[in-house]
């Protein structure tokens, strides 16, 4: 397979380069500095393309690769592949669901403990010294505070199995209402935001995603309320989101994701409120590997003709 | 007669309990004038301890009427247990006031010390992640073996919260408990040498005064974490601190020092250590738990009836 030429888009994972490298013949896209000149001269070696949540494959790209055979994402998410181009020119299309459920719905509680015990604020006050001149305040008890999920799918399912264990009333919003749960459902995002402390957001990014938490959700919500984002930037109206949080009228947030990674809004940096990690959802060395076996393994299956392990299209 | 309660504070705490104010009349030797406090100090039957004021022999001598001592606080290491014992004081503490905040607390930092969530804060709000690129990978939770040193009803909690993280369980105390279906290690250090994260909720005696030490900490493994919401002196600080320096033990979530609010300034520079200024119980509701507790034991024992949350003397 050292002759099948396949098109990493970004750095990911050094650990999957290596490996990519090692099997097929890789192109590293981020290396490149003509990338049109790039394409003319070498669009008909490559039949697959291996991106993530931050770069994948959209119709400009698929349509100058005219023998793309398979996009495969280390990413469980797929909004930055055009899914209707994949389908149309029949490219066979394949993520990372599963491997990273655990890791990503850790990160979601671990996020609010975060926010609402302060525990980053209580880490930098001791490391300013500023103990030695007084206690730090009470914070928010996390037991027993009702969690709403947005997407009650592998991720959104297991952030609430989790949340169940600190006693915490469970209640979702999804398109349609889930037969197998005992959670309570919500018809619409602002009903959600207005029964619950602390709302998670655990769908998948499409256009009628976007911006799902918009002002009047965040209103919803209100100055004692916390979000929590594990999903994409792009669920989130990070503008109002900040002026939200600036103003007071949003409790906290713990967000993992930014509309314009890998920037995030500057104003944020100094409330003690808010958590702000550099999308590490799935940033574990184990789960990362996982990650990186999968793509491997989906495209060695593809090339050998053997069914795909996680196929979407 | 009134029900007269002696209020001792001589922590550096200043806490109050507005819900015991309105019922009962408080005796405090700091502010009471002398004739007043002379006369009653001989017949007070009761001691409200408040925070970690050091109640030993040399206090009880000046109350000789005491026959009860009721804390404000988890851990009774401030008190002479032992002492009280000899002169059949009966001792209660916060029950479960703090237990669930606590339990919270300690996984929260669990999640915190693998995961890095404070040092990836700290990557952040510095403005490195434009500039250096990814944060370095850090280490699942599931899946990971815990061993909870103290399965008392704070190691109870934590145990039902980090087993919805996948985790296995197993622990130590000084003996098997009859309701606990966990592995039971009789010792600390096998303990250790069998789980990947160590979390310490132990009560502070003499007997488990640094019980976590260098060979429990070497048992643990280069990749092992630490867990404190207990007490400072139950593990060894400054061997831990050298440990965790050379890269011996992989990580810590310290609530609790040995000499608070002092904290071994070695541990700043460390991205794998996250530390915390003794907050694991310190959330409003909790205040509001451990007053009603204490009203209850303060009218039980003037009932003569039996005490909410009294603790055995051994």
């Amino acid at each position: 397979m050292e002759s099948i030429g396949v098109l990493m888009i970004c750095p990911m994972n050094s650990y999957l380069e290596q490996e990519l490298d090692k099997r097929f013949k890789l192109f590293r896209y981020w290396n490149i500095p003509q990338t049109q000149q790039f394409l003319k001269e070498n669009s008909n070696s490559i039949r697959a393309v291996v991106g993530n949540s931050m770069a994948g494959a959209d119709a400009q790209l698929i349509e100058s690769l005219p023998k793309l055979e398979i996009v495969s994402s280390f990413s469980v998410g797929l909004d930055k592949i055009d899914l209707n181009k994949c389908k149309e020119k029949g490219i066979r299309v394949t993520n990372t669901p599963d491997v990273l459920t655990e890791d990503v719905a850790d990160l979601a509680i671990g996020l609010m403990l975060a926010v609402l015990r302060r525990l980053c604020e209580c880490d930098r006050y001791v490391r300013k010294g500023l103990w030695k001149t007084g206690d730090f305040k009470l914070t928010t008890k996390f037991t027993g505070k009702s969690v709403g999920i947005i997407g009650l799918g592998r991720i959104g399912t297991a952030i609430a199995k989790r949340a169940e264990a600190f006693d915490c009333p469970i209640s979702y919003y999804s398109r349609s209402e889930k037969a197998d749960t005992n959670y309570k459902y919500y018809p619409s995002v602002i009903d959600l935001a207005s029964n619950c402390q602390i709302l998670v957001v655990a769908c998948s990014l499409t256009p009628e995603t976007r911006h799902i938490i918009n002002r009047e959700v965040i209103d919803a919500l209100g100055p004692k309320g916390v979000l929590i984002n594990i999903g994409r930037g792009p669920h989130v109206d990070e503008a109002e989101l900040v002026s939200a949080l600036v103003e007071g009228r949003l409790g906290g947030a713990g967000l993992d994701v930014f509309e314009n990674e890998p920037e995030a809004p500057e104003e944020l940096f100094g409330l003690d409120n808010v958590v702000l990690l550099p999308h590490v959802g799935s940033g574990t060395i184990e789960t990362r590997t996982a990650m990186a076996d999968l793509v491997l393994g989906n495209l060695e299956a593809h090339f050998l003709n053997k069914p795909l392990l996680t196929p979407v299209v | 007669m009134a029900s007269i309660v002696l209020y001792l504070n001589n922590s550096a705490k200043d806490i109050t309990f507005p819900l015991l104010e309105d019922r009962f009349q408080f005796l405090n030797p700091n502010t009471s004038s002398d004739s007043s406090f002379s006369s009653l100090a001989g017949t007070v039957r009761i001691l409200l301890c408040v925070a970690n004021s050091p109640v030993n022999s040399e206090t009880l001598d000046k109350y000789p009427s005491l026959e009860c001592v009721v804390g404000s606080t988890t851990g009774l290491n401030h008190i002479d247990l032992a002492e009280c014992r000899r002169r059949g004081i009966r001792v209660t503490n916060a029950g479960d006031a703090f237990a669930d905040d606590a339990a919270d607390y300690a996984v929260g930092l669990l999640i915190d010390t693998l995961r890095r969530i404070s040092a990836a804060d700290r990557f952040v709000r510095a403005g490195s992640w434009a500039v250096k690129g990814q944060f370095p990978l850090s280490y699942k939770v599931w899946g990971k073996r815990v061993g909870i040193a103290g399965m008392g009803s704070i190691g109870r909690r934590i145990s039902k919260r980090l087993q919805a993280l996948g985790c296995s369980i197993a622990y130590n105390s000084r003996k098997p408990k009859a309701n606990i279906s966990f592995p039971f290690y009789a010792s600390v250090q096998e303990l250790a040498s069998n789980v990947d994260i160590l979390v310490v909720c132990l009560a502070l005696t003499n007997e488990t005064r640094h019980i976590i030490n260098r060979d429990v900490m070497k048992a643990l493994g280069k990749e092992g974490i630490i867990v404190n919401i207990g007490r400072g002196s139950l593990i060894d600080e400054k061997e831990m601190v050298k440990l965790l320096v050379k890269g011996e033990i992989g990580g810590a979530g310290l609530d609790v020092f040995e000499n608070e609010p002092v904290v071994p300034q070695e541990l700043y520079a460390l991205g794998n250590v996250v530390l915390s200024p003794h907050r694991g119980g310190a959330v409003p509701e909790s205040l509001l738990r451990l007053q009603e507790i204490m009203i209850a034991n303060i009218e039980a024992f003037f009932a003569n009836k039996p005490l909410l949350s009294e603790i055995e003397l051994e």
